[in-house]
């Protein structure tokens, strides 16, 4: 029997290369078991039944373009959007001979930090059905943690990846801008989205890495890693240098449980033998929310506007053409994408243009040069991922401003374009939190080096306490 | 820093967005609130600051001008939601429901 909650990509590996189990029956055992828990969760938009392969099974964001199967980047104004090709990174993964499992949920246009906004119900968490998976990628890093997929690709602009991984304890990892192609990624704000990976373990996230990353033709701004990625092995942290921002310390939104998980996180790198300092990023706590909500949604406004019911997606009839795209747009966009677009056209237009969107993008030079300065001293700069662990359904979906600031930590390091890794570093309350490293440019293998590091002394079982205690009671698979 | 309704009717026809009057009520509230909270980036005095449009340094790129295949004509109409032989047939674009 295949326990597909425990099981690993790296472990799933070594079963194939033994021969001790075929693709084929790796990818039933994922169908077979969202069909047990995935109607809880709704993780997946839908599940492909006839995977093909020779590889480990594979999860995908619905925002990933693959070739016959439907892909609503979780909004009605895609619903029924069949791609005729696939995304560069879905080829990629492909060729490695992964099965695709299924389509994950997620926020509209990966636009929110809760699954919520998706147009098809959102996802729940795993640890705890009813709080939401985080978001935009709620629906991967649930079905991760569930064992609906050993891993899974998503999509980060402002903390898409790394805030869910946090919520569910896993790993993820938002790499640098322009590592891994966008070719037939649904777009939301082109100088920030970045695809990456979701899984239980730092290694499986840095192999899934090494398979997706590098040039592609069809992304002119896609570049190669200098160096080749390198899958972590060491348990020290000797040489390396922490920074921790000063500001994390006055953040009044951080819980009491999440900042002590993120304390002996540190703590424990201490221990292993990392130097850990202190970092000034005062700008970026500041202004990196404000700038980022204007820039993500004035990219989005303009992305968006392809939307208009004339070569894809249902149509709403109307009188004339212009009466038709309104239509389409207005029944076809759920309110999430319909404020960020109607937000980003404001702050595009004429007469507001310098004072929105110009200016946040001088804060955004600010930003990162903040961090370049930073990372003159320090190799890695750690913070916690989320300021919660896991809320509840319903909690924040009234109210944008209080969803927006979900991402208040994870936002900064995606403006100034840097690798960001999340690793669950504990339980609070029964939920998991995540730790937050930010790399340098390019820094990849830092994080993998730490974040394994840290995740051998900190010894998180990734399997939700409550399907682990289901398990138990009935002996094992069903 | 608030926002008017007449201002964010203006904005939905930038925006190509129809939207119903409930909407444009709580758009108007909504966007107030939220451009509030981002207008705190006017604090900066930023004049000799440049602007970021990309976190990389990019550099040209450049390829071979050299045809390669692409869609085929059904592949590219395959999603249109209503086609007309090798085009997507749309109402018309004007009449005298525009021209006004």
């Amino acid at each position: 029997m295949i326990d597909t909650l425990r099981l690993t990509a790296e472990q799933a590996l070594g079963m194939l290369e033994r021969k001790e189990v075929s693709s084929a029956e790796l990818h039933r055992a994922y169908l077979d078991a969202a069909a047990e828990r995935d109607p809880e969760l709704h993780a997946y938009l839908r599940l492909v039944e006839d995977g093909e392969g020779t590889g480990v099974p594979i999860a995908l964001k619905d925002v990933i373009s693959t070739k016959g199967v439907e892909t609503t980047a979780g909004s009605k104004i895609l619903a029924g959007y069949v791609p005729v090709f696939d995304a560069t990174v879905a080829a990629r993964v492909k060729a490695a001979g992964m099965p695709v499992i299924g389509k994950t949920n997620t926020d509209e246009f990966a636009m929110g930090s809760s699954t919520e906004n998706s147009a098809f119900g959102p996802s729940r968490n795993p640890w705890d059905p009813t709080r939401v998976p985080g978001g935009s990628g709620g629906g991967t890093a649930a079905a991760v943690s569930a064992g609906l997929a050993p891993w899974g690709l998503g999509s980060d602009t402002g903390g898409s990846i790394k805030q869910p991984s946090a919520l569910c304890g896993n790993v993820g990892l938002r790499p640098t801008y322009g590592t891994v192609s966008r070719f037939g990624i649904v777009a939301f704000a082109s100088s920030l989205d970045q695809v990456g990976p979701v899984a239980k373990t730092v290694r499986d996230v840095a192999l899934l890495t090494s398979i997706v990353a590098g040039r592609d033709v069809h992304d002119s701004t896609t570049v190669d890693h200098p160096e080749p990625l390198r899958l972590p092995e060491g348990d020290r942290l000797e040489g390396l240098r922490i920074g921790v921002p000063k500001q994390v310390a006055d953040l009044a939104g951080i819980e009491p449980g999440v900042r002590s998980s993120f304390e002996a996180a540190v703590e424990l790198a201490r221990e292993l033998g990392a130097e850990v300092g202190e970092c000034d990023l005062p700008l970026s706590f500041d202004y990196g929310m404000p700038c980022y909500y204007l820039i993500a949604p004035a990219e989005a406004s303009s992305n968006l506007a392809r939307y208009d019911g004339v070569r894809y997606g249902p149509r709403a009839d109307g009188a004339t053409y212009l009466d038709t795209v309104e239509r389409t747009r207005d029944e076809g966009f759920g309110d999430e994408p319909k404020r960020r677009i109607m937000l980003g056209t404001y702050a595009l237009s004429a007469g507001y243009y310098d004072a929105y969107y110009g200016q946040a993008q001088k804060v955004r030079t600010l930003i990162v040069r903040e961090h370049a300065a930073a990372f003159e001293r320090f190799d890695v700069i750690a913070t916690p991922t989320s300021p919660t662990v896991a809320f509840h359904l319903g909690d924040k979906a009234a109210d944008p401003l209080a969803m927006y600031a979900c991402d208040l930590l994870t936002i900064p390091s995606c403006l100034a374009g840097l690798p960001g890794l999340n690793i669950p570093s504990g339980l609070s309350e029964g939920l998991p939190v995540g730790l937050q490293l930010i790399g340098r440019p390019f820094g990849e293998n830092t994080l993998f080096r730490a974040g394994h590091a840290l995740e051998q002394a900190i010894g998180f079982d990734t399997v939700p306490t409550r399907l682990a205690a289901t398990r138990d009671e009935t002996g094992g698979m069903s | 820093m608030s926002i008017s309704r007449d201002q964010v009717l203006h904005v939905a026809r930038l925006a190509a967005l129809d939207l119903r009057e409930d909407e444009l009520d709580r758009l108007t509230l909504e966007l107030g609130a939220i451009l509030d909270a981002v207008s705190k980036v006017a604090e900066l005095d930023l004049t000799d600051v440049p602007a970021t449009s990309h976190p990389l340094d990019l550099v040209n790129v450049w390829a071979e001008d050299e045809p390669h295949a692409s869609l085929s004509l059904d592949d590219a109409l395959a999603n249109a939601p209503s086609r007309e032989g090798r085009l997507f047939r749309v109402p018309p674009t004007a009449g005298p429901e525009v021209t006004a």
